[in-house]
């Protein structure tokens, strides 16, 4: 994990008491609701339906046990007990009155986090790779570079006020792990034809009302150049990007509507900030040898080289002796570059909690697992769980053990149960409607572990509203909340990708006619995924079969699932 | 060390004709406009939340190499300051309502940065290398 300088430390802590002077303001009456508004936001204060809710950044998803312990206190000592874990791999909580926000941000720097730019028309925290640094499919670490932009982005002068949002995800495996075309900027660590590392850039993509993937602005920028380049495309879009209408404020509307001569603009001001301006941020390998050094795997105790085949053994006798052992490192369980290690997703998708939610107890929890099993290490999932990065292969089966315990090892990572689904209009002042209801539904109907495994790997994202914050867009199966005359209805979509290996490139799915009452959703799942079943051809994965035979097959099934009887008792009532 | 003067709003002037005064509409290109002869440009912030005057403000003083005035002048409020003051604004018009000594504070605040800016290029890394 990155280790915090003293600079780093000493900025946190006066973010921290810059923001407590803003809220004193605020609350004695001296600065407006209005204007304290993006300054709250830009510290990861919104107001919600309940309360303010609070989002922690986790910079690209990693946590030590000694942070996690520290969200465990705030759930429990400020907030209702509990916090929600994003797709974009930070932690939200719910229910902190405004007036003890100042003192939950100074607990935060207590363990060097912070809530800045987690909100407000500003670069927000940067995503990536749940297994960057550990992935058997790596080119290069991008937790360094994302280190270098996070530091780059914070309290950019500039950059304060953008028209929109701008998140950036940065990548360095062959596996998209982080839906990076999905994402306003989107960097891939590439190596060109002699070796050297640098950034396939792509830009514009986004979600919300209108979904676009982003187009590759660079096939190859060499990574020192990456600070420059990127000033260059969000000055672009802070001159140029629309600010009259919210929904045509992000930068895909900008790069859709000027194509060629957005790229044209780019290019011209990245040669000015390289020819004119000096260049100033060019990355030098000492920075990257210096935040690279923050990253180097951890010592671990008690392992060994030559183990590997020995473990592999016992483990197999294990798997072979227990279904449910086996299935956890089936789904649960992913290779490493070391040899002897393992990443363990720990799930987050419990029937009775909202997808995402961990109760301060779990966290505490998982914190001891961490420095039980994982040097202390904890990675935050895009799909809402959480990952032990470094365990030790013969130590699994007791991890298991462990976390099944904690109720934390249901076997069904990437399976039609894992789904993503934001908190929905049981929180957020922005949801036409519930996702919560919507995903327990779905997890109830489907408990049994055989018929899981047998339907395969399926993305399910459901959104409360259009600004996706469910990813409803790049699910297989996408479902969204609308609002129809007062009652919430729900969109469904099939066939959209995040742009893994197994979903395909990625592409906004396609709409199944008009939307399903909340009743008849599990309904229409179901007869999709019969459908699935039955035009199957051999171990094909639902978006196989799907992409395959086309979605009209489905589109009619789904259809059938309408409850007409229902419609018709209330139309008459 | 770099400082911002604060003036209050009835101490602004605006530019009555004098040929030496630009005042930069909020979607002007800076470069599209001569600066021959003049000392001072004035950029306004329609509201506090739009930025574009940030990016005025740095191509002026950055690219385009002005040595006079830059002047924010519109919704400016005490806590926008730091980043006046580090895209190369040298004055800043005060709206009427806000606080010197708050304003002074917020100036006062933050020791150091990561990123370099209009008026120190410097990133921290290379300053701390």
């Amino acid at each position: 994990m990155y280790q915090y300088t003293d600079f780093d430390r000493q900025f946190v802590h006066t973010r921290a008491s810059q923001y407590r002077d803003q809220l004193e303001r605020n609350l004695a009456g001296r600065l407006s609701d209005d204007e304290f508004r993006p300054l709250r936001l830009q510290n990861g204060w919104y107001i919600q339906r309940h309360a303010p809710m609070l989002r922690v950044a986790v910079p690209y998803g990693e946590l030590s046990g000694a942070q996690l312990r520290v969200l465990a206190r705030i759930a429990r000592d400020y907030d209702q007990g509990w916090g929600h874990f994003t797709t974009r791999q930070n932690i939200q909580f719910n229910w902190i009155p405004l007036a003890r926000s100042a003192d939950v941000m100074d607990l935060l720097a207590s363990v060097d986090m912070h809530g800045i730019q987690t909100s407000g028309n500003c670069i927000r925290n940067i995503t990536s790779d749940e297994r960057a640094g550990i992935a058997v499919d790596e080119i290069a670490d991008p937790r360094p570079f994302c280190e270098i932009l996070r530091q780059w982005s914070t309290l950019h002068p500039e950059f304060a006020f953008l028209p929109r949002k701008f998140k950036v995800a940065v990548i360095g495996a062959r596996e998209d792990r982080a839906a990076s075309a999905w994402h306003d900027v989107g960097l891939q660590l590439v190596r060109d034809d002699d070796g050297a590392l640098g950034f396939r850039v792509l830009v514009g993509g986004g979600m919300g009302r209108t979904p676009v993937i982003a187009s590759t602005l660079r096939e190859f920028l060499p990574w020192q150049q990456i600070l420059n380049y990127l000033e260059a495309v969000v000055r672009v879009y802070n001159r140029w990007g629309r600010r009259d209408k919210l929904y045509k404020a992000r930068i895909k509307i900008l790069v859709k509507a000027e194509g060629q001569r957005f790229m044209q603009e780019v290019e011209a001001e990245y040669r000015q900030i390289i020819e004119h301006d000096g260049a100033p941020h060019t990355l030098t390998q000492a920075e990257l040898d210096r935040v690279t050094a923050s990253f180097v795997p951890p010592a671990l105790h008690g392992l060994r080289k030559d183990v590997s085949t020995k473990v592999a053994h016992i483990l197999r006798a294990a798997a072979a002796a227990d279904v449910e052992f086996s299935r956890w490192l089936e789904q649960n369980v992913a290779a490493h570059q070391h040899p002897n290690l393992r990443a363990v997703t720990l799930s987050l998708k419990r029937l009775g909690h909202a997808p995402g939610d961990a109760t301060a107890q779990h966290m505490d929890i998982v914190a001891d697992l961490a420095d039980q099993f994982s040097a202390g290490e904890i990675r935050v999932t895009h799909d809402q769980n959480l990952l032990l990065p470094w365990v030790r292969c013969d130590q699994l089966p007791e991890l298991w053990r462990a976390a099944r315990q904690a109720g934390l090892a249901r076997p069904h990572i990437r399976l039609l149960t894992d789904m993503i689904a934001c908190p929905g209009g049981d929180f957020c002042a922005l949801a036409n409607a519930r996702s919560i209801p919507i995903a327990q539904a779905i997890a109830e109907r489907y408990q049994d572990l055989d018929e899981l495994h047998d339907l395969g790997e399926i993305d399910l994202h459901i959104s409360g509203c259009m600004n996706s914050c469910g990813h409803h867009h790049s699910g297989h199966i996408g479902i969204l909340g609308v609002d129809k005359d007062g009652q919430e209805f729900y969109q469904i979509t099939l066939g959209g990708s995040d742009g893994s290996r197994l979903s395909g490139e990625a592409t906004p799915g396609k709409v199944v006619g008009p939307s399903f009452s909340a009743a008849e959703v599990p309904d229409v799942i179901e007869t999709v995924l019969d459908t699935y079943r039955r035009e199957r051809q051999s171990d094909e994965r639902f978006i196989a079969t799907l992409r395959r035979v086309g979605v009209e097959p489905f589109k009619q099934a789904a259809h059938q699932a309408r409850h007409h009887q229902e419609a018709q008792a209330e139309a008459t009532a | 060390m770099n400082t911002l003067k604060l003036i209050a709003a009835h101490q602004h002037v605006a530019r009555l004709e004098r040929p030496n005064i630009l005042e930069l509409a909020n979607d002007a290109d800076p470069r599209a406009v001569s600066l021959e002869g003049i000392k001072r440009i004035d950029l306004h912030f329609p509201r506090f939340t739009d930025g574009r005057a940030f990016t005025q403000a740095f191509l002026l003083r950055r690219r385009l190499g002005f040595k006079g005035e830059i002047r924010a002048t519109g919704d400016v409020l005490a806590d926008q300051l730091p980043q006046m003051l580090r895209s190369g604004f040298t004055v800043a018009v005060l709206r009427a309502d806000q606080d010197l000594a708050v304003a002074q504070r917020q100036l006062a605040r933050f020791g150091a940065f990561y990123q370099g800016d209009a008026v120190n290029p410097q990133p921290h890394f290379l300053k701390a290398a």
